[in-house]
């Protein structure tokens, strides 16, 4: 496994409220690690939508529990790595549904994978229900994009 | 800490304009639910939610757009996005949301739309 040049950790209550926290955190480690402005918001929100995710499934609201964010910036990546102790998935098990019929079934759910799988290089997940739940997910510094 | 998130209502023409101030995610999308089922409720199926002052956008805020849209549609109204800036408009660039929804420069071009009786997506 890589060794990484610094590591960050936070941990906070699993209140939606500390979302914003949660962000200026990712905000100050992406422009660490020499993000711009419109990757570091990009970077933002692929942690906010995997937090709130843990705040509202796998710990069904309740805020008694912790989120714990570990990021881990190196010379040309970042990768972040939530983790909480609630309900796993499967990951499989979360279809790829498009916009009108996410519309239709009047469902929001599927939106912040789908913004997370958009945003980052890549995406893992290791899910031991009720033990620890992990998702990591990486975004490289220089993305050559089409 | 940026935790803040606001709505203003005003009106414009027939339409009813949604400021939205700060950031919507999780945690304040709620509120922004709260507002336009008010609307809904009321009849007010003419919305725009002008967005110059929106600074971040999570899915749980665009989720809120998608539950309602159906449903004002149905009944003939529309919800049409303007002023949104560009590191904003990225996420709803990202999920397609600007196949879906008019969004314009200024409420002003929105409350044109609407005069005009235009409805570009269904």
């Amino acid at each position: 496994m890589a060794q990484f040049e610094k590591s960050f950790t936070l941990q906070v209550p699993s209140s939606t409220q500390n979302l914003a926290l949660i962000r200026e955190f990712v905000s100050a480690i992406g422009a660490q690690a020499g993000f711009d402005e419109k990757d570091v918001m990009r970077l933002q929100l692929a942690v906010d939508e995997a937090c709130a995710n843990v705040i509202e499934h796998a710990y069904d609201l309740e805020a008694t529990h912790e989120v714990t964010i570990r990021a881990l910036i190196d010379d040309d990546l970042i990768r972040f790595e939530i983790v909480d102790q609630g309900k796993g998935f499967d990951p499989a098990r979360i279809e790829e549904q498009n916009l009108d019929a996410l519309i239709r079934d009047r469902r929001s759910g599927g939106l912040g994978l789908r913004l997370i799988r958009s945003i980052m290089d890549d995406v893992q997940y290791q899910i031991v229900p009720g033990e620890k739940n992990e998702l990591r997910m990486m975004k490289r510094l220089k993305k050559h994009t089409a | 800490m940026s935790t803040n998130f606001r709505i203003e209502r005003s009106e414009l023409g027939g339409a009813v304009v949604l400021a939205l101030d700060g950031f919507l995610d999780a945690h304040t999308a709620p509120q922004f639910e709260n507002a336009i089922s008010s609307e809904a409720e009321a009849g007010h199926l003419h919305l725009i939610a002008d967005c110059r002052k929106l600074s971040y956008i999570s899915s749980a805020g665009l989720g809120v757009f998608m539950s309602f849209i159906e449903e004002i549609r149905e009944k003939g109204g529309d919800i049409k996005l303007s002023g949104i800036e560009p590191k904003v408009y990225q996420v709803f660039e990202v999920l397609g949301f600007h196949e879906l929804f008019d969004i314009v420069d200024n409420v002003e071009a929105a409350g044109a739309l609407f005069d005009q009786g235009s409805r570009r997506k269904d």
